[in-house]
């Protein structure tokens, strides 16, 4: 199973309501996925500053403050952080480059995980039933342009917050699974062999740092996805989401469910049509159901490439 | 089961179920021994097994759209669902009438043994997908691997299918007003003779669809899957 939900704002009066939007429909796909869920917001201004970038860490047992004076410390300047305790997850921003954050995370605090990074991207991940995670995000008060989630029944690797989803391995990148890779093994091995390190035994994981490679070496979105679609075999709905939108993709049989609603104000993507029920002009949106192994992407300025 | 409601006391208007207050669940049990012979179903929001399990010949009329398996392993009601169906509508149907106004997903009308399902927007994947009886009409296009190893029953298309029409199927026929993408093994193309025209204008006018069968193919299967081949060499 697994339950996927995302929603593109176009419209920015909605955008203080993104957080409240995506909590009904994270929750409307919570027997899709009741025992992990992880969420994405993109442009939350309480989390992420303007000037400043953040990143998303599963810190382990590091207290938050010891975790927070760490980091400072080896910042350039010592910045004040703006630090955020979300269960498990603990988002820090800084008014440093993504990058140097980044460097500084890995190096201050070792032991912990990275699970998202960026200019604009808030990751939060945890254990349990969507609807108490969607309180322990404080999802409802989240604002934001774009944002997305999953509701996870754990087939290919554990449940734990690390096998939590989405994947974000990449600057403002995620990426949100239904289904389960066959090949990801071998891909996997292919990577590494490449360079790159992997923080989980999940298939996902996979799918994200192969598109992570795509875009990094400077192909766009749908180019990416569509060689996802040549290189991995199994099922799969997947959404992806960038700095510059939203895309959907699904495998050849497409036996995992997807449903897309647009309007003038929002796209939202979701595995049933319950969890976009609420959604506001839903009765006057477009609804269409994504075709096998076709890339759809809107980009961030509302035209659908 | 059989529940039987005496047509001399049953109430003539609806019975008005509204799912943003009760639950699935209650109406379901209402309908499996119903105390009406009309129903009328609110705010469904997408939920799934909406009007599963329908028994008796029931009038229902959903308003919204439906989740997964509505309409599921109907005998004998009448189901007008006004809005789009989820995966499964109408999956195993033995009796009666299904209608969808709207669009409907997956697997519609899914190993289905009798009645009539209507759709009368667009089907998506694997519609009619191991029919055995069911009669399907849509009023649009339905999508890939549509009447899988479909094994009795018509399915009626006034618009286009997607690619593998009919992979494997036995003895169901098959007619399409618009193109085919492709067809899947053992699916062929077949003559329309005028039994078939007949049987597509009772098939229309059950449906309520307006179209001149004379626009239509017919497809079928070639019968070359029904025995393992003993020659195959390795």
């Amino acid at each position: 199973m697994c339950g996927i939900v995302g929603l593109h704002l176009r419209d920015p009066e909605l955008y203080p309501r993104l957080g409240a939007l995506l909590e009904t429909m994270l929750c409307q796909m919570g027997d899709r996925g009741p025992d992990s869920a992880g969420v994405a917001v993109y442009g939350d201004h309480r989390r992420v500053p303007p000037g400043h970038s953040a990143v998303s860490l599963l810190p382990g047992d590091t207290p938050v403050d010891e975790l927070a004076a760490a980091l400072r410390a080896v910042l350039p300047g010592e910045p004040e952080l703006v630090v955020t305790e979300a269960g498990v997850t603990t988002v820090v921003a800084a008014p440093v480059d993504r990058d140097a954050l980044v460097t500084a995370a890995r190096t201050a605090l070792p032991t912990a995980r990275v699970i998202g990074f960026g200019d604009d991207l808030a990751v939060y991940k945890g254990i349990g039933h969507p609807k108490t995670l969607a309180g322990v995000y404080d999802l409802a008060n989240a604002q934001g342009w774009q944002g997305l989630g999953h509701t996870r029944m754990a087939t290919e690797s554990a449940v734990n917050p690390e096998g939590c989803h989405p994947f974000s391995v990449g600057p403002d990148q995620c990426l949100v699974h239904n289904g389960s890779f066959a090949n990801h093994a071998t891909i996997r091995r292919e990577l590494q062999a490449a360079g790159h390190v992997f923080d989980s035994e999940n298939d996902t994981e996979v799918g994200a740092r192969f598109v992570a490679d795509r875009l990094m070496q400077g192909e766009d979105l749908e180019k990416a996805l569509r060689l996802l679609c040549e290189r991995f075999d199994g099922f799969y709905t997947l959404l992806v989401t960038s700095a510059d939108g939203f895309a959907v993709v699904r495998d050849a049989i497409a036996c995992k469910p997807a449903i897309i609603a647009e309007t003038d104000r929002w796209v939202a993507m979701a595995s049933e049509f319950r969890a976009l029920a609420e959604l506001p002009g839903i009765e006057d949106a477009r609804l269409f159901e994504p075709e096998p192994e076709r890339v759809y992407v809107w980009t961030r300025e509302g035209g659908r490439l | 089961m059989t529940a039987t409601v005496d047509p001399g006391t049953a109430p003539d208007t609806a019975t008005v179920f509204d799912l943003a207050k009760q639950t699935v669940r209650a109406l379901n049990a209402e309908l499996h021994e119903p105390t009406a012979r009309r129903y009328t179903v609110l705010n469904p929001q997408g939920a799934h097994a909406v009007a599963a399990g329908v028994a008796t010949d029931l009038t229902i009329d959903v308003h919204g759209h439906v989740g997964y398996y509505a309409a599921g392993m109907n005998d004998g009601g009448r189901i007008t669902i006004h809005g789009n169906a989820g995966t499964g509508v109408a999956e195993n149907m033995m009796a009666g009438l299904v209608r969808v106004t709207g669009d409907a997903s997956q697997s519609a009308g899914a190993t289905a043994h009798g009645g009539l399902l209507v759709i009368e927007g667009s089907a998506s994947m694997r519609c009619g997908i191991s029919m055995k009886g069911v009669d399907i009409v849509v009023g649009g296009d339905i999508g890939p691997m549509s009447a899988f190893m479909a094994q009795a029953g018509r399915l009626v298309v006034l618009g286009d299918a997607g690619a593998s029409l009919g992979d494997s199927i036995y003895e169901a026929r098959i007619y399409v007003r618009g193109k085919v993408e492709s067809l899947g093994a053992d699916c062929i193309e077949k003559e329309m003779r005028p039994e078939h025209a007949a049987e597509l204008a009772e098939l229309l006018a059950a449906a309520d669809m307006v179209a001149d069968p004379a626009d239509f193919r017919r497809y079928g299967s070639a019968r070359r899957l029904y025995h393992f081949t003993a020659g195959n060499e390795y």
